[in-house]
């Protein structure tokens, strides 16, 4: 089962920048969560501070016990080995081979035999679909499949705790959708608590167990995926529609002015609909965080929102076993 | 403007003890070794030669003259091997250990880093400065060592050369003002120089490329920074070495 990462009042700036202040959330162990957010509102950047490799001014990260902002180094290196980041470009090593980068935190990190490596590495290339190219350099491949790799690389040494940092970006919508599924099937296959940050609304409503979205340096909420799609809040409903009409602006964020012009604009498209949720591919054991997370949430139901509130009475109508909605059936319409 | 300057120092000292710290940590990279060895052994053997020969013929003729005019030809031997053996050749060493491994060393770590490699690198819990930066700054090292015995044969070969087919001067004199004036410690310090000199040329290089400014411009840029930065450090420290060698090593003439 996956880890529970637990942030605590994180605040970073750079210089006199401030990025974001007091966040404060907790990931559920072995759920999957979404932060969602407009462009160049720190969310790379809070993905490196859960591991460590940005440093925030104030608050913990707590990992098993061990804060990620404030440990000594060694306990550091030590909690990273359950992470596995895959970074937004794949950052792959440019002079190693697909199979020598995947191979890489196995040789680092475990004393295994060649042929055992070659075995994990063959497994995991094949879950990402890359069979075939493991011999190629990554400056040979496009950057979708730097991508793959990229996850391949972060899932081999079975991580408990999986962060993807923009696993769309560059992807193609029927490639978002495969990956979107590769995500599910994989938390139903390892049970790792996963973190994807992305603004891909695609992703946003059919993958996470968990929402949150940070905007004006703030993280505006986070809670079960119902919280957000049903939230009427104005920055989170503008980010969902994808309209132009709401806070969010060109750049960072809206003067008064505009806000104000914009006011007689009728904005809002009437209540969303919340898109079933993801399950795992047939053949693949059912997601033990399910079960998990139902408890969790209808033990939290009086504190929500009453829309939430609907929203999950909603999703478990249906069955006890329902991730959220029933999947339509083919052909239903609906 | 001096807190910066005083804050990059104060940080490439930092890696500086990590480095030295890191070396005792195993496991110990051998083949990343024994690759960046071979890479600044295969770029610096060539010029250092052809760069040591001329060398150790201008330190050669320019002595020879000076005691022609003082009358003191059968010294120039000892006195144009001591300066190729104790300042020309460590400082040729460092030259093409900064110019041509640090400022390679620079650009692939720099590189990398804007890259994301080495962030790729922390997340898999693998330190890059045990994993790329130790091996290199011992490449480094053992490379100006060997080198440095190199410059000194084929500098010393040169210097006799030229003074005894240019100048006319004896060979038997040249051989024998050497045992007059040079002693071993004159040899020992030589490859001390070239030890020291290796492991800034190393940590500076490293030091850079682990932070470049911003993009591949900013990487050039680095590469840049690391020779003059190297160049300036050596040129300091030979000095500091060079007037505490002569003051507690007595000579051997006096």
């Amino acid at each position: 089962m996956g880890i529970e990462v637990v942030v605590e009042g994180l605040t970073k700036s750079f210089g006199k920048q401030s990025i974001w202040r007091d966040v404060t959330l907790t990931l559920p162990a072995g759920e999957v969560s979404v932060m969602l957010g407009p462009s160049g509102t720190g969310k790379t950047v809070f993905l490196k501070s859960l591991i460590g490799l940005i440093k925030p001014e104030e608050g913990r990260v707590l990992i098993n016990g061990v804060d990620m902002v404030n440990s000594p180094q060694g306990d550091i290196y030590e909690t990273r080995k359950l992470f596995g980041l895959m970074f937004q470009d794949g950052a792959l090593f440019g002079s190693m081979s697909l199979f020598d980068n995947i191979a890489f935190p196995l040789r680092e990190h475990t004393r295994k035999k060649e042929s055992e490596i070659r075995r994990i590495v063959m497994e995991r290339i094949e879950i990402v679909g890359l069979l075939g190219a493991e011999g190629k350099l990554p400056g040979e491949i496009s950057g979708g499949m730097r991508k793959r790799a990229g996850l391949a690389r972060a899932l081999v040494l079975d991580p408990q705790i999986v962060l993807c940092d923009e696993p769309d970006s560059g992807l193609d919508p029927v490639r978002t959708a495969y990956l979107s599924q590769l995500l599910i099937d994989l938390n139903a296959q390892i049970d790792a608590t996963m973190l994807i940050v992305t603004h891909n609304l695609d992703i946003a409503a059919t993958v996470p167990d968990n929402m949150g979205m940070l905007f004006r340096r703030e993280l505006v909420t986070f809670g079960p995926r119902e919280v957000l799609l049903t939230s009427e809040e104005p920055v989170v409903a503008q980010f969902l529609d994808g309209r132009r009409e709401g806070p969010i602006g060109m750049s960072e964020e809206k003067d008064a002015a505009t806000l104000a012009a914009e006011a007689g604009v009728p904005g809002g498209t009437g209540p969303r609909r919340i898109v079933p949720q993801l399950e795992p591919s047939p053949g693949l054991p059912p997601r033990l965080a399910v079960a998990r997370r139902r408890d969790r949430v209808m033990g939290m139901l009086d504190r929500l929102p009453p829309a939430a509130q609907a929203a999950i009475r909603d999703t478990y109508a249906y069955s006890a076993q329902a991730p959220t909605l029933r999947m339509p059936a083919a052909g239903s319409g609906t | 403007m001096i807190t910066g300057a005083l804050r990059q120092t104060g940080r490439l000292f930092a890696l500086a003890a990590e480095v030295s710290r890191a070396v005792f940590r195993r496991p110990f990279q051998f083949r990343e070794f024994l690759e960046q060895f071979w890479f600044i052994a295969g770029v610096t053997i060539l010029p250092a030669a052809l760069v040591s020969i001329p060398f150790g013929a201008v330190i050669a003729l320019q002595v020879g003259s000076l005691t022609q005019q003082l009358g003191a030809q059968s010294f120039t031997g000892g006195a144009s091997v001591l300066a190729v053996v104790q300042q020309a050749s460590p400082l040729i060493v460092a030259l093409l250990i900064a110019g041509a491994g640090g400022s390679a060393i620079c650009a692939d770590l720099g590189s990398r880093t804007i890259r994301e490699e080495l962030d790729a690198m922390e997340v898999m819990g693998v330190s890059p400065v045990q994993r790329l930066v130790v091996p290199r700054v011992l490449a480094t090292m053992a490379v100006a060592v060997l080198l440095n015995g190199l410059v000194s044969v084929v500098g010393t070969l040169g210097g006799f050369f030229f003074n005894v087919i240019l100048q006319g001067g004896t060979p038997g004199a040249y051989l024998s003002s050497f045992s007059a004036l040079a002693q071993l410690s004159d040899l020992y310090i030589s490859e001390l120089k070239a030890l020291v000199f290796g492991f800034i040329a190393g940590i500076v290089a490293a030091y850079r490329g682990l932070n470049p400014r911003g993009g591949p411009k900013g990487v050039g840029d680095a590469v840049n920074q690391s020779v003059v930065i190297t160049f300036l450090l050596l040129f300091f420290v030979n000095m500091v070495m060079t007037a505490v060698y002569l003051q507690i090593v007595p000579p051997k003439g006096g």
